[in-house]
């Protein structure tokens, strides 16, 4: 849990998220570690120069505003603020439930996804060119101004003639 | 004292029920009690769901088994602890005031599907797929050396009812027929290092068993080619970088397929090339290790003639295998089918197309028995049990919540009558796991792991998990 909340806390300050990976930690026992995650981002601002405005657009099309800072995670400043952004690993790189897209012209700001983030990608349904996850961004000053939009099309699986992949 | 506890609780909920009834003028005000069947993914995302959107329900999971999460404890491989961690979420959800757990109460023998309706507003059926489709071979009955994945997976994993499975491990060559994720994780349990898999919730017996295995060749055998096969990129990368085990290609697999990699879209296109790429390594490579890993495409199992496998050769004509009149034989000491799992009808009043292995239903809705299709009232099914067994986690997620909407909008749309009050569950005479129960059985669990340096020793018996609960 220490080595965890550590490594989680440089990375938050440091705001680098590329070879963070949890599952890595190697006290075995630490299976389930991070069960009050997402602590930093519940968190607000210390000062205006922290902020960083970003929209989540959720499934519905309803655009969130939300005032995030500098190091937050999206994915628990997702849940902080009540958008429908799953993380059934808690952000271990191990599903794709936190898929997002990323909005033009903020791509490059983002660090590139590494290996594992990419083979998760594949997994994802409705793979685009601007596909991220969620769990995988953290916040900078440059990302001022981001949106999110959660896949759509879900819902209707059953109906729509859409049929999930084998695993 | 727990006594008194219950007894509050009972009082309280008379006293809110009272209230609802002197009062119950509009539907609202009359709780909507929901029974969802089988506490898997599907069951706990549905739950979850209906908790956050469905205004004033209450929602009770029934498990067969005493302890919850379905494949999430009995499937997900031991050394992939990472997936593990939706637990938390289904905990949080337990925990909501509104949901309660009955583990140890199975539908079709200790209550009926049509006293569930009779006692909830709505039923929604999660209860999985456990059987696994058969080869339909010659010899595959008579077979004492060919198993089902599934069964070797809670064999390892600890499913009671699977810890006598006793694999044979004695031989040096595995088949695995299939190519799936689940016939992945076979292949690293068994080519794992050991030292790898002991610091995981791998059950100590099996464990054991592999301590004592002479395996060294697993074999992974498709009916189709590379650019057909079920696995998936970060599982074969996982196989890739398992230590001292070397993956071994059948070059000829991949011919013509170089040359397609540029029409093929992103998710098919990476795992092609990693392919190709780890083809290559082979090639050039210095050492191989005694422990190998062998994808084998464009085969189909044919025959068991003792410990040796027969292969019809295919060709394929559109993305179809078509055999052709060629064969070959695959040493096998030990064979694992692991071509799909299927559901099973638990109960007679179940509308169950036994062919496809799945609850007849439209959009999550049970179709009525009778030939107008139209939707049960009330009834539901997400899952695997509701689309067949496929898709990872996310799939099951979007699934259960989904369906999880339908109940909600029935609800508002009045199609599922909620004008007078449900009883719930009638749990006389049953003797019930309650989540405070499966608590006892977690914290026993991760005890009895800290002794072994693994996160928990995972029961495996009923009667145990049982008398830990207090039950």
């Amino acid at each position: 849990m220490l080595c965890l909340l550590a490594r989680r806390l440089v990375r938050s300050r440091i705001g680098i998220s590329k070879g963070f990976t949890p599952s890595r930690c190697t006290d075995p026992l630490q299976i389930f570690p991070v069960r009050h995650h997402g602590e930093y981002e519940w968190q607000d601002p210390k000062s205006e120069d922290e902020v960083v405005n970003i929209t989540f657009v959720d499934k519905d099309g309803k655009r969130i505003p939300v005032r995030g800072k500098i190091g937050d995670n999206v994915l628990y400043l997702a849940h902080r603020f009540g958008v429908d952004m799953e993380g059934a690993c808690e952000a271990s790189l191990a599903c794709t439930t936190c898929h997002v897209y990323v909005k033009d012209g903020y791509q490059d700001k983002i660090p590139e996804a590494d290996e594992k983030e990419e083979d998760l990608l594949d997994m994802a349904p409705f793979l685009r060119e601007n596909s991220r996850l969620g769990c995988q961004i953290i916040l900078t000053k440059e990302l001022e101004g981001l949106e999110l939009e959660l896949p759509k099309a879900t819902r209707n699986f059953y109906v729509d003639g859409h049929k999930p992949k084998p695993h | 004292m727990r006594i008194l506890q219950s007894l509050l609780k009972t009082r309280s909920a008379l006293s809110s029920s009272y209230s609802f009834s002197t009062s119950a003028t509009s539907y609202g005000s009359i709780e909507k009690k929901i029974c969802i069947v089988g506490a898997g993914p599907a069951g706990f995302y549905a739950a979850q769901y209906l908790l956050k959107h469905l205004p004033n329900c209450s929602i009770d999971v029934i498990e067969r088994l005493p302890v919850p999460f379905g494949l999430v404890r009995f499937g997900v491989a031991p050394d992939h602890p990472e997936v593990k961690n939706v637990i938390n979420t289904f905990t949080k959800t337990a925990e909501h005031p509104k949901f309660n757990f009955f583990g140890n109460l199975s539908l079709g023998s200790d209550v009926t599907l049509k006293e569930l309706r009779e006692r909830y507003h709505a039923v929604l059926l999660t209860y999985g797929a456990e059987r696994d489709r058969k080869l339909n071979i010659p010899n595959e009955t008579e077979s004492k050396n060919i198993l089902s994945a599934r069964e070797f997976v809670a064999w390892y994993n600890g499913l009671p009812g699977a810890e006598n499975l006793n694999p044979d491990l004695s031989g040096k060559n595995v088949a695995l027929i299939g190519q799936g994720n689940v016939a992945i994780d076979v292949a690293r349990i068994l080519l794992s290092p050991l030292d790898k898999l002991k610091e995981t919730d791998i059950t100590e017996y099996a464990l054991e068993a592999l301590t004592r295995s002479k395996v060294e060749k697993v074999y992974l055998v498709g009916r189709r080619g590379p650019l057909q096969a079920a696995f998936t990129i970060k599982e074969l990368r996982e196989m890739l970088k398992l230590p001292n085990v070397s993956t071994l290609w059948r070059e000829e697999d991949f011919k013509g397929v170089p040359e397609v990699i540029p029409s093929l879209q992103r998710p098919r296109k990476r795992i092609t090339e990693l392919m190709l790429t780890s083809l290559q390594a082979q090639k050039s490579a210095s050492n191989i290790s005694n422990k190998q890993f062998l994808p084998i495409f464009l085969r189909s199992p044919k025959n068991i003639l003792g410990n040796q496998l027969e292969l019809t050769v295919n060709e394929l004509k559109e993305n179809a295998a078509v055999p052709t009149a060629a064969s070959e034989t695959l040493p096998s000491d030990l064979i694992l089918r692991s071509i799909g799992y299927q559901s099973t009808c638990v109960d007679p009043e179940i509308n169950f197309d036994q062919k496809k292995g799945l609850i007849c239903n439209k959009a999550g809705r049970v179709i009525c028995k009778d030939p107008s299709n139209n939707p049960e009232p009330g009834l539901y099914v997400a899952g695997w049990l509701g689309t067949g067994p496929t898709g990872v986690i996310l799939t099951t997620m979007n699934g259960a919540f989904a369906v999880a909407r339908t109940i909600c909008e029935d609800f508002e749309a009045n199609k599922i009558a909620h004008d007078e009050q449900k009883p719930g569950l009638d749990t006389t005479g049953k003797r019930i796991v309650t989540w405070k129960g499966w608590q006892q059985i977690d914290k026993a669990e991760e005890a009895e792991g800290k002794k072994h340096g693994k996160p928990r020793e995972k029961i495996v018996h009923v009667d145990e998990m049982l008398k830990v609960a207090g039950v």
